[in-house]
């Protein structure tokens, strides 16, 4: 009905025009809006500037909900599309647009945020710049998953690490300097990378327009193109493009930023960085890197499946050994990413070779995107648990630090144990569906991939229950020896109810979201050819 | 009566999860509402169990499905569906009967425990999942069921999880399944991709129908074997894991850890019988290769032998147990491996009968055992227990009634009929007798230490304060052991040879067609034999000279004590696989550690150097090169300043000197210049 | 000799009579007056200059003086400022220790 009255119609607009609304870009820049107000006004008790920062982090869910209404999934194609052109001689288009893919990741940003500042709702030291920063990091967020041109989609990947540095470096923990400039210094690094690549592919192709990339992929031009550059470019130019998002994702072995910046960022921080922000790499590979090269892709995936199977197995085996809870849950964020990066190498892996099912292709990529969305809600909501034991042991969070707190702590230990089922894939709960599609995809694509990916699955079981049998179980230890540690207050229960539920919605009815992608995976999966 | 139609079978399973929910959202003084409404739900859930057997046995060999579509894949969808024949049928009347006296003799057993509420809660969830599993009509959706039953075990055995052994035993528990369940889902994976479905009847198109049966026969997977063996042999790795088969059956055991409910609900009736299950429901993809003569493996060749190790294995190390509980643990991993080698012969109908009468006896079993515990404050070991059927009349003669169907004492109990249709089934099957043997050793074994139970357990004289004051249990534990009492001497004569009616429901067929006693005699007579023999060599033991003291010596150990201390420490599985996967497993952890913490984080260290030096080198060449030609000029240019500065001498005579001076001088020069 | 080359002469002493006081005295108000001495003399060139020129306008030569008189006296009160902000300082108006403005 609001989409009536507001005149939102994604099928017909799926041509430029200037008269429609334009509701892509208020998701994007309303949080910008809510960032400059909160920073304009300095005098606003603390309590009020958390209030606005997190009703104007729940305003983009709204829209993104309104875009839902309105969104016909059916349609492959961008809806809402804004497109105007912008710096004439570069031929730049502020060039905006809405599919299935990127709807899930607008609703994920949208649910995160507001549930992440929930849960930095005690956050004492100057809240008012941590909303700023918050909010500008969720416009720079949705601006990703929204751009379809390249050059504001580089700006706002490149903003989203301001706020984040900032975030990391003064609310974080003691370590918090060294790595929010390793984080930072690290994922600049990868992306300047990128900015090289898509120069050259500019020069080459004098368009920096997703769209028109990909259609100039698909009928073989780019490759052309490129390989008329000579030399080693054309792989230099993948190579580029690869490395900016495999640094941001992250793929093994460019992960090594990750458990230290999660471990070190304040909670809210932590799980919008895992929640979201890790999204924005598995995303490029599925909208910029895939498309765009899918010769080259095709051409690295022997060696690139062997990085994410590293990246399931070595990832979760990794988190076994950490004693730190956040680095622990850190790691299973790899492991977990790996997924998604290996049933979307798969595909490419198979495409072109004989007896590839479309079939499996599709559960495949499905299985890739839910998985995003589920991980999102499950790795920040034991981001936010540990966020609560943190603050009850006064920054303790060691495996060891803990005892019996399923005692102390009944209603925690039960959500907290319900995230961790999430994350280890317990059928019934969300994250069962993602990886169910992904091994379903991979094991028709490579059989043998899925088999060692199985490693990662038992793994992950492996120390997600002893994290919770030595964390919530056994006589009370540790931080909860005494009787002060008390059961969730509101404020805290908060952030973990929304996710909770969402979990079990989305494991019982995961057509909420399958049926959002269903049509544009299929039709990625029916055009699985190589130029 | 009328019967419950296909399409509303999913109400058996969403009765105990509502009941569950309702658990979950009451606050801890709830705990009454919480027990009414599992036991309600899973009262109504047996009446409805009741109405879908009344369906199922109007029409037995149909295969009554609903499927529906649970979200879009690709063109199609993705389908789940409810599956309604006889041993659907069968198996949810004797889960949520068996199901609804635990219920009961929970109310009396948790009554004392403050967590009382959580723990309906957590039956009620089980309960619900298992009787997912027996409903599904998808491999998925029973693996999804199946998962959640390994996810409620978890949290019972975990129950009293304040305990250190407790938690510990859960997270084997979930662990050790889990490998199994791995195996499943490889199985499940690759059955889907090869014939892009996973319900089981499908109008002609399920992977249990003969079209698609054909077509996973006539591949070959690897290493020669069809491709319904494989499949067949990963799923069967799942049903290994449930169903506590060698060599995953190390869970079991430990599992005993939970509340004595919980052993019985978990080891007696349904989740450890969920294996079992499993394979007699997908019987047909397992028995797909029996007719290929090339193969080198069948399927069901594994699954005998697997049966038959386990079986002989779990009485050997039954016998050596002094925990009460933990010797009916180990005699449930041997009747499951009794039911395994029934299905791996051929018999599935002999595997589920034998099932149906294991469930009741052995939850009596654990029931009666529970009552002991609870009347005993806790003491489970029978060396401390004793002299107990004067003061417990109800328990001592109904766990004599479990003891004696489990021994298979001939003619009036259900663990006879059952145990000699097995038997039978493996004496028939060409391929080999050694399962046979090994069964048949297994009998000896069984009633030996079940004779030595009981004896240790209600003869002699109290051998502990707790025993010594034990007094009977209330009647909410009571009526539940008479009631499974009866149905363990009652459910024998569903099966007999003479009027097989189970087995000809299970196969479908409409008649009953009997078979004379004299058929099968001498294999019938030799079990009776051999069963005398085991109870006359535990009455010769353990019942002739009763035991004095808790700590006077065990005969057996006293003959044999090397191999009874390897039986007590059971087989010294838990140490070899300590020595080996753990081993391995931390091992791997460490490995992926070190490579992130020295080897990529080194790269990374060392770009960053890297990068520094370069600063360094940057550094110093602007210092001495840019810099210096710029410090020269700059320090030129302020000496002339300097100089020039000397100039100004504050005094303002000398100022004036110079102007006048300067003045004259210019009035000269414009003279002398202008002048011309 | 005419009257202008008489006036130059007049005025020409006068600047010397103020020069040479300007010099020779070390008391700073001595050397102002000498300063005001060679001003005026200045305008008397002035006044002689207009008065004896061609074709004098009406006002040109007597606008410059009284200007010239009007800076003449700021300058004066500045001066004596000065000189009051300087015998402040050092208890004296000695013009040869007034030297600490030196570069």
């Amino acid at each position: 009905m609001i989409a009536q009255i507001l005149q939102l119609d994604g099928h017909s607009s799926t041509v430029a025009v200037g008269a429609a609304f334009p509701i892509l870009s208020l998701i994007v820049f309303s949080p910008w809006v809510g960032a400059a107000l909160l920073a304009v006004f300095r005098g606003v008790a603390p309590s009020v500037s958390r209030t606005l920062a997190l009703i104007f982090s729940l305003g983009p869910l709204a829209l993104g909900l309104i875009a839902l209404n309105a969104f016909n999934p059916a349609l492959v194609a961008p809806q809402f599309v804004e497109s105007h052109l912008w710096i004439t001689a570069l031929n730049v288009h502020y060039h905006l647009g809405l599919d299935g893919l990127s709807l899930v990741l607008v609703l994920l940003t949208g649910i995160i945020t507001p549930v992440a500042l929930l849960a930095s709702w005690r956050v004492d030291h100057c809240p008012r710049m941590f909303g700023v920063l918050f909010l500008l990091i969720e416009g720079a967020a949705l601006g990703v998953f929204l751009a379809l041109d390249f050059f504001h989609w580089f700006v706002f990947w490149e903003l989203s690490l301001v706020p984040a540095f900032f975030l990391i470096k003064l609310w974080g923990g003691p370590g918090a300097s060294r790595a929010a400039y390793q984080f930072v210094i690290y994922t600049i690094g990868g992306s300047a990378f990128m900015l090289l690549g898509f120069a050259a592919l500019y020069v080459a192709t004098g368009t920096l327009d997703f769209t028109q990339l990909a259609q100039l992929a698909a009928d073989g031009t780019i490759g052309a193109k490129l390989a008329a550059l000579g030399g080693i470019w054309p792989k230099a130019v993948f190579v580029g493009v690869f490395l900016g998002l495999a640094v941001k994702v992250p793929l093994w072995p460019f992960h090594t930023w990750l458990p230290s910046a999660y471990a070190e960022a304040p909670v809210g921080g932590s799980m919008f960085l895992t929640g979201v922000m890790s999204k924005m790499g598995v995303y490029g590979f599925l909208r910029i890197l895939w498309p765009i090269f899918p010769a080259q892709l095709h051409a690295a995936t022997p060696c690139l499946l062997g990085l994410a199977l590293a990246g399931v197995v070595l990832g979760a085996y990794a988190a076994m050994k950490q004693t730190d809870l956040k680095r622990m849950v850190a790691y299973s964020s790899v492991n977990h990413l790996s997924y998604c990066l290996l049933a979307l190498f798969a595909v490419s892996y198979a495409t072109g070779r004989p007896g590839l099912h479309a079939e499996a292709a599709t559960a495949a990529l499905s299985g890739t995107i839910l998985q995003m969305f589920n991980h999102g809600l499950s790795a920040a909501a034991l981001f936010c648990c540990v966020g609560v034991l943190e603050s009850r042991a006064g920054g303790k969070r060691g495996l060891n630090d803990f005892g019996g707190v399923r005692t102390a702590a009944p209603i925690f230990a039960g959500l907290c144990g319900i995230s961790l089922f999430s994350s280890l894939g317990l059928p019934g709960l969300n994250g069962f569906v993602g990886e169910f599609l992904i091994f379903r995809g991979v094991f028709g694509l490579h059989a043998g991939a899925a088999a060692i990916a199985c490693f990662g699955l038992l793994a992950t079981a492996i120390f997600l229950l002893t994290f919770w049998q030595r964390v919530f179980h056994g006589p009370r230890a540790g931080a909860a020896a005494d009787g002060k540690f008390s059961d969730l207050s509101g404020i805290e229960l908060a952030p973990l109810l929304p996710l909770v539920a969402l979990m079990f919605v989305l494991g019982v009815w995961p057509q909420l979201l399958a049926g959002l992608i269903n049509p544009l995976v299929t039709s990625w999966a029916g055009h699985l050819v190589l130029p | 009566m009328t019967g419950l139609a296909v399409q509303n079978l999913w109400l058996i399973p969403a009765l105990p999860l509502v009941a569950a929910a309702i658990g979950a959202l009451t606050p801890r003084t709830g705990r009454s509402l919480a027990a009414g409404a599992a036991i309600a739900a899973m009262g109504v859930s047996f009446l409805l169990s009741c109405g879908a057997l009344v369906t199922a046995l109007a029409h037995p060999a149909a295969h009554a499905v609903s499927n529906f579509a649970w979200f879009d894949l690709g063109a199609s969808a993705f389908r789940l569906g409810w599956l309604l024949d006889p041993l659907t049928a069968f198996m949810c009347v004797m889960v949520t009967f068996v199901g609804t006296l635990i219920f009961i003799f929970s109310l009396g057993y948790m009554h004392e425990d403050v967590n009382a509420k959580q723990f309906f809660c957590f039956l009620s969830l089980f309960a619900s999942a298992m009787l997912g599993v027996v409903v599904a009509n998808s491999l998925l959706l029973l693996f999804v069921s199946w998962e959640l039953v390994g996810l409620a075990s978890y949290l019972l055995i975990g129950f009293w999880f304040h305990k250190p052994e407790a938690a510990a035993a859960a997270k084997k528990a979930f662990i050790t399944t889990r490998i199994g369940d791995l195996g499943l889902l490889l199985g499940m994976l690759w059955l889907y991709d090869s014939t892009g479905s996973l319900l089981f009847f499908d109008g002609g198109n399920g992977v249990l129908e003969a079209n698609t049966l054909g077509a996973l026969t006539a591949h070959t997977a690897l290493g020669g074997f069809a491709l319904s063996t494989v499949i067949g042999l990963l799923i069967f790795c799942g049903a290994v894991g449930k169903s506590g088969q060698f060599p995953l059956h190390v869970w079991l055991p430990d599992a005993m850890e939970g509340p004595t409910p919980v052993s019985a609900l978990i080891h007696a009736a349904t989740m450890v019988a969920a294996g079992v299950f499993l394979i007699a429901r997908v019987y047909p993809l397992m028995s797909a290769d029996q007719a290929l003569a090339h193969t080198a493996l069948h399927a069901l060749t594994v699954v005998a032998f697997i049966g038959a190790i386990t079986a002989l294995m779990g009485a050997l190390i039954a016998v050596a147990q002094n925990d009460i509980k933990r010797v009916l643990a180990f005699s449930t991993v041997s009747q499951l491996g009794y039911m395994m080698l029934a299905i791996g012969v051929g018999s599935w109908v002999a595997a589920i009968f034998h099932l149906l009468t294991h469930a009741f006896f052995k939850a009596l079993l654990f029931l009666g055992a529970g009552s002991v515990i609870h009347a005993a404050h806790h003491e489970q070991d029978i060396r401390s227990l004793g002299g107990l059927s004067k003061k417990m009349k109800v328990t001592f003669a109904t766990f004599a009634i479990g003891m004696m169907a489990l021994a298979g004492v001939p003619f009036l109990f259900s663990g006879f009929w059952s145990k000699e249709g097995i038997l039978h089934a493996a004496h028939e099957w060409d391929v080999s007798h050694l399962p046979l043997y090994a069964g048949l050793a297994a009998v000896v074994l069984t009633a030996f230490y079940m004779t030595r139970l009981v004896a240790e357990t209600f003869f002699g004289k109290a051998r502990s304060h707790a025993s010594d004051h034990a007094h009977e249990s209330p009647a909410t534990m009571t009526l539940p052991l008479v009631i499974l009492a009866i149905c363990a001497i009652a459910l024998g004569f569903l099966g007999t040879p003479a009027f097989p009616w189970l087995q000809a429901k299970l196969l479908g067929e409409a008649e009953v067609h009997g078979h004379s006693l004299l058929e099968g005699a001498g294999l019938m007579m030799l079990s009776i034999v051999l069963v005398a023999l085991g109870l006359g060599a535990g009455w010769a033991l353990y019942g002739r000279k009763l035991r004095q003291k808790s700590t006077s010596p065990d005969p057996l150990a006293a003959a044999f004590p090397g191999v009874i201390a390897f039986l007590a420490a059971r087989m010294k599985f838990d140490e070899l696989y300590a020595a080996t996967v753990f081993k391995l497993n931390s091992a791997a952890a460490t490995f992926a550690d070190v490579l992130d913490r020295f080897v990529w984080d080194g790269v990374i260290r060392f770009l960053a150097r890297l990068g520094e030096f370069a600063g360094i080198v940057n550094r110093e060449a602007d210092e001495d090169g840019l810099n210096a030609g710029f410090d020269a000029g700059s320090k030129s240019l302020r000496g002339t300043g300097n100089a020039y500065s000397r100039a100004q001498t504050g005094d303002a005579h000398g100022y004036l000197r110079v102007i006048a001076i300067g003045f004259v001088v210019l009035v000269l020069v414009v003279m002398m210049g202008g002048g011309r | 000799m005419s009257p202008l080359q008489l006036c130059l002469l007049f005025s020409s002493a006068l600047f010397c009579i103020g020069l040479i006081g300007a010099l020779a005295r070390s008391n700073t108000i001595l050397v102002l007056l000498g300063i005001e001495l060679m001003l005026n003399a200045a305008n008397i060139n002035f006044i002689a200059f207009w008065r004896f020129s061609p074709s004098p306008s009406p006002a040109t030569g007597v606008l410059f003086v009284i200007f010239s008189i009007a800076v003449a006296a700021a300058e004066a009160a500045v001066g004596l400022a000065l000189v009051i902000a300087v015998y402040r300082h050092q208890k004296n108006i000695r013009l040869q220790e007034a030297a600490r403005l030196k570069g």
